[in-house]
């Protein structure tokens, strides 16, 4: 199998996409769209010797408390914001897909999948990493209970298992070992450490910490 | 993933003609299917037109029933206390789709709009009418495991993967529209189309248009009803086979009944028919098990889904049960 991409084949699609884009971003002209600076360069009208300079959005975001101005193309997800660009690699990135959980973090307080959505649409929002949830050395009280209760091997899954728990805790949802299983299957953990899981979420809920 | 543009909508008008011009953007809520699409190559939008900060979030009562804006969060309506209440079906076949993390990202707008989950649509060496009209139907000789008894055709086999329209095409739900021609009201049975000579086309919303709420009308369906969703693990997986089962009952008598299916056509599958037979009967499982009959006259499989014409009658069943014990 041929491993190595064909680079000058790929360089002209990548030439041919920003062409079409250059030409889409043409139309922009007249709409009552943000963001502002995008808009109203294309009142003044794009050529493409300008347009270069928009194929990446300014961005405001706040992640685990730090401000950041950032600019990112648009097709940047969440995830590969926050593990490239901020190298906030706890994130992890397993199927890439939503289908894994890996990627699990949390966006106003509620816990999404990185991997799933795309870093301009959270403009001002804010983001909570597992580099977030410790409080300087002090270990958040789910993080002590995946320790105590051993709730992983491989440990690839567990920053994606540890911010869904802590979400599925504030969300109410850790009644019972049966509700924490159905409010936890959106995090796959191949090693199959979910009993251990479990009893680290349970112990966490009926520690009655804040989390 | 190709390169797009992105603009944030600040007003329905504004999205609505950044769409209906350009035959190449599309909108985006959630993102939680489209983005899994372009990542796979599968769509490839050249603009996309962000609709989140538009003001179609809330759940508020409206005329006798529920009004729910096309960017609440799944997870809000199951949660929303008036759904719980006056709906329970709903906040049922909710949960019972996606994960937490999917819930608080998916809209209830683009729950309806998402796309099948046949894996020839899904994989784009593979022909598919859907993905590429004219190519042909991998499924239809394929791995057809997942695929349609109801109301396919020869060009598309596919299922609408959907839980949360089997159940809002049980309560007969109305989608408001917002499009280039004004605005307009769509059945929910009407919204999404049978594949025929044009599986491509999932809906009936014409370009531009821009669902912006569901209205759901009150109904006696607030204690005896049950999402039976049957699937290859617990949770967290797409529906196999799914039944949206609602019962009003005089003492053991049934006096009105809602069924749909899930899983088992290319749009949300309501069984009028059946609920029609259980109308008057006694809520026994000899009436459900008649019921089922008469739901899956019609059925045909193909060779690897064989196992829902058995599985589809017996899951109309345990749900009819489930909820009539409710």
């Amino acid at each position: 199998m041929n491993l190595e991409p064909d680079l000058p084949a790929n360089h002209d699609n990548h030439d041919e996409a920003r062409r079409t884009f250059l030409k889409q971003s043409s139309l922009l002209t007249g709409l009552a769209l943000v963001p502002g600076p995008l808009v109203a360069a294309a009142d003044s009208g794009l050529d493409e010797r300008v347009a270069a300079a928009f194929d990446k959005i300014p961005l405001t975001l706040k992640v685990n408390g730090v401000k950041h101005k950032l600019s990112v193309e648009p097709r940047t997800t969440l995830l590969d914001l926050l593990r490239e660009q901020l190298h906030l690699t706890g994130t992890k990135k397993g199927c890439d897909y939503g289908q894994c959980g890996a990627c699990t973090v949390h966006v106003d307080g509620q816990r999404v999948n990185s991997c799933l959505s795309f870093a301009v649409m959270h403009e001002g929002q804010e983001i909570t990493t597992i580099e977030g949830l410790a409080n300087g050395d002090k270990l958040h009280p789910m993080q002590e209970a995946f320790v105590k209760h051993d709730g992983f091997q491989c440990g690839y899954c567990t920053p994606g298992q540890i911010m869904s728990a802590v979400a599925c805790v504030r969300e109410g949802r850790a009644g019972s070992e049966g509700e924490i299983r159905e409010y936890m299957s959106g995090n796959i953990c191949r090693c199959g450490a979910y009993t251990n899981i479990v009893a680290a979420i349970q112990d966490v809920k009926q520690g009655g910490q804040k989390v | 993933m190709n390169q797009f543009q992105y603009v944030r909508a600040a007003k329905p008008q504004a999205a609505i003609d950044a769409v209906a011009s350009d035959a190449n953007a599309k909108f985006i809520a959630g993102g939680t299917n489209l983005v899994d699409l372009m990542k796979r190559g599968v769509m490839t939008p050249q603009k996309l037109v962000d609709i989140n900060r538009l003001p179609f979030n809330k759940i508020e009562r409206e005329g006798n029933g529920l009004r729910i804006g096309a960017l609440a969060l799944n997870s809000a309506v199951a949660d929303d206390k008036q759904v719980r209440e006056r709906q329970p079906l709903l906040a049922l076949a909710l949960n019972a789709g996606a994960s937490g993390q999917l819930r608080n990202m998916a809209t209830v707008g683009g729950n309806m709009l998402q796309r099948t989950r046949c894996a020839y649509f899904y994989d784009i060496t593979m022909p598919c009418n859907k993905r590429e009209p004219g190519t042909g139907c991998g499924a239809l000789e394929g791995i057809n495991r997942m695929h349609a008894i109801f109301g396919f055709s020869d060009k598309c086999i596919a299922v609408h993967p959907s839980d949360m329209s089997v159940a809002l095409v049980a309560l007969d739900a109305t989608v408001l529209v917002s499009g280039p021609k004004g605005d307009r009201r769509i059945a929910f049975a009407d919204l999404h189309r049978l594949p025929g000579d044009a599986p491509e086309k999932d809906t009936t919303l014409a370009a531009g248009e821009l669902i912006t709420a569901v209205d759901v009308p009150d109904g006696p369906f607030t204690k005896h009803v049950h999402y039976q969703k049957v699937r290859e693990r617990a949770s967290y997986a797409f529906a196999l086979l799914s039944v949206a089962a609602a019962l009003d009952l005089d003492g053991t008598t049934i006096k009105g009944a809602r069924l749909a299916m899930g899983g088992v056509a290319h749009k949300p599958w309501r069984l009028t028919a059946a609920e029609q037979y259980l109308v008057g009967k006694p809520a026994t499982e000899e009436t459900f098990r008649q019921a089922a009959a008469v739901a899956m006259q019609g059925a045909k499989a193909f060779k690897h889904n064989a196992y829902k014409l058995r599985l589809g009658p017996n899951t109309i069943v345990q749900a009819l049960k489930t909820a009539a014990a409710a």
